[in-house]
């Protein structure tokens, strides 16, 4: 026995697999559709390994407890979706700003307001970005498989820990209520992040002094004699609240720059059939899966076509999508919305090629024949 | 020279605070303070929430773990600090404002599941740090700014409130009954579930100007002359209590503390093993 475990099961159940082997131990949420399961799933689970589920009276609720829980020393998880979403963005920021570790899954579902709640869409790359008011450092990732989902959960647990922010997991129903063969890996085998604890007395500890050569201030849980003081009002190393401006810029160009000058090892993604084509689609989430298939069928036609998957969709992958739009003529933008991401795209690939957009907001998805047409359209 | 307790339980160098000349907000937040030193709780172990408003800023002054959130929101993030690490003494402090109206619903919940949380709101009536606003505990009549030609709202009576809502500890006293202040806090602080304290406290800048109440001694005049123990209360009428702050304790019971009871469900399946 290696470890490894052969299942089927649905994004939704991945996702608290996936959080489960990363080290989450306090889960809080409402509950909304399609993201219910990860709330059920966590409610049977985390009892049984000495871990807390609670359910709260709403969404705010449970977005202000993921973050207390996280500060007594838990990595936690809410899990939600588009008007859950919207609720939960106050305290999202002030996560971002607290810089405590936590990861919001958003299952997204069609809107706006109570929308589509059983249908798949992709509407939220924007409310995932800017969500939240201010100037502020986010990451969010996407997945496109039951299997992709485990990986990234565990991996927005190590981004969450290492960059102490926010970590949006943003699924779409499609993959969500998706059910796959997947192999588990043995846990051992995974590369697993904690934040890193201050190795000085509480005497000397600043709560948000960053130490020469590291990323982000050191964390300790509350409880440990380290007496220390968290606000989201702008505040200094100290932690306590100032309204200079030098320490008002300093602090949001620091959380900002966490993030930005570490995209290298922040941005994931895919390329399939790239090298020689003339045209490629840029598709995440279960719309890449279509793509892909569309592009199998295109390229069987002798159609030189790829297709580009950002998993990290946040920070936006300007490096990477400026290099592909040197090398190819067309980049069509595949998403189930009306261009959020095409908008990002086009910023930075304006200048060499021409953007395309294939989006649909119906509730249903788009299919391989449609993504086609769009391929032989712009051909 | 500050005192023994200031000096001790207190950060020193953020002082002083930044209430207003006469509001009694730092009576109140003394008085949680010597709550604290009469028990003997060390202070590491005493994690201090508030929200947004005057009397959260009261976080910033303390020396104990502290956390100063979102408008509202103070009570589920202390339910997440709870669940987390049930051997901190999670304590609350809380406005008007803040916890009545827009964190209304995270205090009656947090009643409901009676999780082991002491709250404190200091309650002076009005929206102080936005400059005098009406607040839920606004009396029926009163001025603010956002009631220029009176307030025809009627308040929350906030002990019958979380009462109601499934609190083990519910009591009411003034920022003029000091002694009391503290015992209360002492006996929330003892309680294993969710206790509710709300002080009067007041506002000579606001709500006192507005409602022509004179100054900060005139006012806490006022409350002197207007509390009647809960046990007077109990033999007048209705008639005669209107208006008036009835003090004491409300309500003392024992019921099963919510992280206690999810604990159970935890060590069942240990057992199993």
């Amino acid at each position: 026995m290696d470890g490894k475990r052969i299942k089927l099961m649905q994004g939704n159940e991945a996702c608290v697999e996936g959080a489960i082997a990363a080290g989450m131990r306090f889960f809080a949420g409402y509950p909304i559709t399609p993201s219910t399961e990860i709330a059920e799933i966590s409610a049977e689970k985390l009892p049984k390994i000495g871990g807390k589920f609670i359910q709260m009276e709403d969404e705010i609720a449970s977005m202000g407890a993921v973050i207390g829980a996280s500060l007594a020393g838990l990595k936690s998880m809410t899990a939600t979706s588009g008007p859950g979403f919207s609720l939960k963005q106050e305290n999202i920021g002030y996560a971002a700003i607290t810089e405590i570790p936590c990861v919001i899954v958003n299952v997204q579902r069609g809107g706006p307001s109570t929308g589509l709640p059983t249908a798949p869409a992709q509407g939220d790359v924007m409310q995932a970005r800017w969500g939240t008011h201010g100037d502020h450092p986010i990451i969010a990732v996407t997945p496109s498989s039951v299997r992709e989902t485990f990986d990234l959960t565990i991996k927005a647990f190590n981004f969450a820990e290492k960059y102490r922010t926010p970590v949006i997991l943003l699924m779409d129903e499609v993959i969500g209520h998706l059910r796959e063969k997947i192999e588990i890996p043995n846990i051992e085998n995974i590369e697993i992040i904690d934040r890193l604890r201050p190795d000085k007395s509480p005497q000397e500890y600043k709560p948000y002094e960053v130490l020469e050569g590291e990323i982000v201030p050191r964390m300790v849980p509350y409880g440990e004699g380290y007496r220390f003081h968290v606000t989201g009002l702008i505040h200094d190393e100290t932690g306590f609240p100032s309204t200079k401006p030098d320490v008002a810029e300093k602090l949001i160009k620091r959380l900002v720059d966490k993030i930005e000058l570490n995209k290298d090892d922040i941005s994931l993604y895919e390329e399939y059939m790239i090298e020689d084509a003339e045209t490629f689609v840029i598709a995440y989430g279960s719309t890449a899966r279509s793509v892909k298939y569309a592009v199998k069928l295109a390229r069987e036609e002798g159609i030189k076509v790829g297709l580009f998957r950002p998993i990290t969709i946040w920070p936006f992958l300007d490096k990477q999508i400026y290099e592909l739009s040197k090398k190819v003529k067309k980049i069509i933008v595949a998403e189930m919305n009306l261009g959020q991401y095409a908008i990002e795209v086009e910023r930075v690939a304006h200048k060499y090629t021409e953007v395309y957009r294939c989006n649909k907001v119906n509730g249903e998805l788009i299919s391989p024949d449609e993504i086609l047409a769009k391929i032989k359209e712009v051909y | 020279m500050p005192s023994k307790l200031v000096e001790n339980y207190f950060r020193l160098n953020k002082l002083p605070h930044i209430w207003c000349p006469g509001c009694s907000h730092g009576i109140v937040m003394r008085a949680i303070v010597k709550a604290i030193d009469n028990l003997n709780i060390d202070k590491d172990n005493v994690c201090i929430v508030s929200g947004i408003g005057c009397s959260s800023r009261a976080t910033g002054y303390m020396d104990f773990n502290t956390l100063h959130t979102t408008h509202g929101r103070a009570l589920s993030f202390a339910t997440g600090i709870k669940m987390a690490n049930p051997k901190l003494e999670v304590i609350v402090i809380t406005g008007d404002g803040d916890c009545a109206a827009i964190g209304g619903n995270h205090l009656i919940h947090s009643a409901r599941r009676n999780i082991g949380i002491t709250t404190i709101v200091f309650n002076n009536n009005i929206y102080g740090m936005t400059g005098g606003q009406y607040s839920p505990t606004t009396p029926r009549g009163a001025l603010g700014t956002t009631v220029p030609y009176g307030n025809i709202d009627s308040n929350f009576d906030l002990c019958q409130l979380v009462k109601a809502a499934g609190a083990t500890y519910v009591a009411r006293s003034t920022a003029y009954h000091t002694n009391m202040i503290i015992s209360q806090v002492e006996e929330g602080i003892k309680n294993k579930g969710f206790s509710f304290i709300e002080v009067a406290s007041i506002c000579p800048t606001y709500f006192g100007r507005k409602n022509k109440m004179g100054n900060a001694v005139n006012m806490m005049n006022y409350l002197k002359e207007n509390s009647i123990n809960i046990k007077a209360a109990e033999k007048m009428t209705e008639e005669q209590i209107k208006g008036k702050f009835v003090i004491g304790e409300f309500h003392k019971t024992s019921r099963a503390e919510y992280t206690e009871e999810y604990q159970k469900i935890i060590d069942s399946f240990q057992k199993e093993r």
